[in-house]
C-alpha cells in the first residue's frame, strides 16, 4: 500500500507535517489528515506488527501504547500523534513485562494465528502496570475484564488469561 | 473503511474552536472512540475537524462549592483515578467499569458522550439521575442546560451545531443519598441493553438508558421509591416509552428495565463509591 492510497477524493489531501517518536526512533513525515495512526505505522514506518481487523474500535487487534496510555490505532488519526511517544509491539520486546510476557504467552500457547497478539499485549502491559501485588495471587475476572475489549477467535482466551496471571503472580512475589 | 478526507484544524484555545465551529459544517473531535468509528463508516464526513485535544483547560475536575464541575475533554480514566468523583459523584465511579474497555476510556471523553447522545450510553442517565448541568459555549454567548432538559431523542440535544460543550456541573449529593447503577449487557463493556442510575435522598431520580431513543426519568417509580417501595416502582414502569433496539424488542425492554431496578435498587448504598 502506498501512501497514494490515502489521497483525497480529489486527489487533494490535507497534509500536516508531524514529527512522531516510535520506539525510540524520532520519525518526521507529512501526513494527509485522514490518515490514521495504525495505518501510518505500518505503511510509513514499516512496522507491521500492529494489526488492522475492524478499523472501528471493537476488536482491539491495533492497540498500541500512546503516551503512556493504550489507545486504539484505528480511532486515532496520524497527525494527532504530532509530538507523541508511540511503543508497539516491536517495541514492547524491550518494555518492563515485555519478555516476561512473551515467555508466558508461549509457555501457555496464548497464541494461534497471532493477529490479536499485539494488541492482547498491549492490555496486558497495561493490566500488569497498573495491578498491585496481592497476596491472593492474580484476579482471574480483573484480568478478563482488562482484555475484554481485545478479541481473540483462536484460543477462547483460557491460556492467554494464563500467561497473563503467571506474569501477575511472579510480580507479585517480586520476581519481575 | 477510511474516513473521507477532511480538512483537520488543532486550535489551542477555545475562542478560536468557536470561531470554526461558527463556520459551519465542521465536526469537533474529543476522544474520537465514537466520531472516528463514525467516519471510518462514513456515516459521518465533516468538511472541517476540529481537534479539542490541545486545548488547554477544557480538561480537568474542580471542586467549586457544592459542586463538581468537570471538564468536557475529561476522559473516562482521569474520572476513574479521581478522588473526588469517588467521593462526590459516585454514581460515575460505580459506572465507569462498564463503560466501554480500557484502551477506549484512556481516550473517551464526558463531554464527547453528552453530545453524542448514544440511547445505550451510561453517562446522559447519570447525568441526569445527579441533576447535573450541561454548560454550552458558542461565539454568540454562554448557557446551561439541566440534563433532563438535553437529551431530546436519538443522538438529539438542545445543542446547537455551533456550540461547544465546555463543562459538566453535578451537585454534590445531600448527605445519606443512596446510590444505586445495574446494567445488562451482553460482553462487559458493551453499550448495555438496559440500565438504570438512582439516587434516592432529598430528592429522589431515576434515569434509565438503552431501553429507549434517549435516557429517560422514571416520574412513577421516583415517587414509589420515595418511600421505599420497590415493587411499585417496578410496577411504575408500564407507562415509560421504551423503544426497541437490535438486541430486544419492547417488551424485552419493559422486563428488562424492571429487572435492573431491582438490583440496582438492591446494590444501593450510601456514602461515597463501594463498588
Ligand atoms: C468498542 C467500543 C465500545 C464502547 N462502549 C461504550 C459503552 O459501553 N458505553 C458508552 O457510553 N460508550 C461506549 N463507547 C463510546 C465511547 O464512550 C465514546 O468515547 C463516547 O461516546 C464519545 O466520546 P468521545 O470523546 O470519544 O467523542 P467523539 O467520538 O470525539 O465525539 C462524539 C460526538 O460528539 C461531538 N463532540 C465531542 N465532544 C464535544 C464537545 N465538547 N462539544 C460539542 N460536541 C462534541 C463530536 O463532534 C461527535 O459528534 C464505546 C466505543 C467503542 C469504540
Ligand atoms: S482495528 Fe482498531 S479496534 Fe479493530
Ligand atoms: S490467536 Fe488468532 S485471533 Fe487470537
Amino acid at each position: 500500500m502506498g501512501r497514494v492510497e490515502y489521497w483525497g477524493e480529489h486527489g487533494m489531501s490535507d497534509l500536516h507535517k508531524i514529527s512522531v517518536t516510535i520506539n525510540g526512533e524520532a520519525i518526521r513525515a507529512s501526513v494527509p489528515a485522514r490518515l490514521n495512526l495504525v495505518d501510518f505505522i505500518r505503511t510509513e514506518a514499516g512496522l507491521t506488527g500492529s494489526h488492522v481487523g475492524c478499523e472501528h474500535g471493537v476488536c482491539g487487534a491495533c492497540t498500541i501504547e500512546v503516551d503512556g496510555a493504550m489507545v486504539r490505532g484505528c480511532l486515532m488519526l496520524a497527525v494527532q500523534a504530532d509530538g507523541a511517544t508511540v511503543t508497539t509491539v516491536e517495541g514492547f520486546a524491550d518494555s518492563d513485562f515485555g519478555p516476561a510476557l512473551q515467555e508466558a504467552f508461549q509457555n501457555n500457547h496464548a497464541l494461534q494465528c497471532g493477529y490479536c497478539t499485539p494488541g492482547m499485549l498491549a492490555s496486558a502491559l497495561e493490566y500488569l502496570r497498573g495491578v498491585r501485588s496481592s497476596a491472593t495471587g492474580p484476579d482471574r475476572a480483573a484480568i478478563r475484564d482488562h482484555i475484554s475489549g481485545n478479541y481473540c477467535r483462536c484460543t477462547g482466551y483460557q491460556s492467554i488469561v494464563n500467561a497473563i496471571a503467571e506474569v501477575a503472580t511472579s510480580k507479585a512475589e517480586g520476581k519481575s | 473503511m477510511k474516513a473521507p478526507d477532511f480538512r483537520y484544524e488543532r486550535p489551542t484555545d477555545v475562542e478560536a474552536a468557536l470561531a470554526l465551529l461558527a463556520d459551519g459544517d465542521a465536526a469537533v473531535l474529543a476522544g474520537g472512540q465514537s466520531l472516528m468509528p463514525m467516519m471510518n463508516f462514513r456515516l459521518a464526513r465533516p468538511q472541517v475537524l476540529v481537534d479539542l485535544n490541545r486545548i488547554d483547560g477544557l480538561a480537568g475536575i474542580a471542586e467549586d462549592g457544592e459542586a463538581l464541575r468537570i471538564g468536557a475533554m475529561t476522559r473516562y480514566a482521569d474520572l476513574a483515578g479521581s478522588d473526588l468523583i469517588a467521593t462526590y459523584a459516585p454514581l460515575i465511579a460505580r459506572a465507569l467499569p462498564h463503560i466501554a474497555h480500557p484502551a477506549i476510556r484512556n481516550r473517551g471523553t464526558i463531554g464527547g458522550s453528552v453530545a453524542l447522545a448514544d440511547p445505550a450510553a451510561e453517562m446522559p442517565a447519570l447525568l441526569m439521575a445527579m441533576g447535573a448541568q450541561i454548560a454550552l459555549r458558542s461565539t454568540s454567548g454562554m448557557r446551561e442546560v439541566a440534563a433532563d432538559d438535553f437529551f431530546l431523542g436519538l443522538y438529539e440535544t438542545a445543542r446547537a451545531e455551533d456550540e461547544l460543550v465546555t463543562e459538566i456541573i453535578v451537585p454534590k449529593p445531600a448527605p445519606g443519598t443512596r446510590h444505586g447503577f445495574y446494567e445488562l449487557a451482553r460482553r462487559h463493556g458493551d453499550y448495555a441493553m438496559a440500565g438504570v442510575a438512582l439516587a434516592v435522598g432529598e430528592a429522589v431520580r431515576v434515569a434509565f438508558f438503552a431501553v429507549s431513543d434517549h435516557a429517560l426519568r422514571a416520574p412513577e417509580a421516583e415517587a414509589a421509591l420515595a418511600s421505599g417501595d420497590i415493587d411499585a416502582a417496578a410496577a411504575g414502569l408500564e407507562g415509560l416509552d421504551f423503544h426497541a433496539d437490535p438486541n430486544a424488542d419492547v417488551a424485552t425492554k419493559k422486563h428488562l428495565a424492571g429487572v435492573v431496578l431491582r438490583r440496582a435498587w438492591a446494590g444501593s448504598s450510601t456514602g461515597g463509591n463501594t463498588a
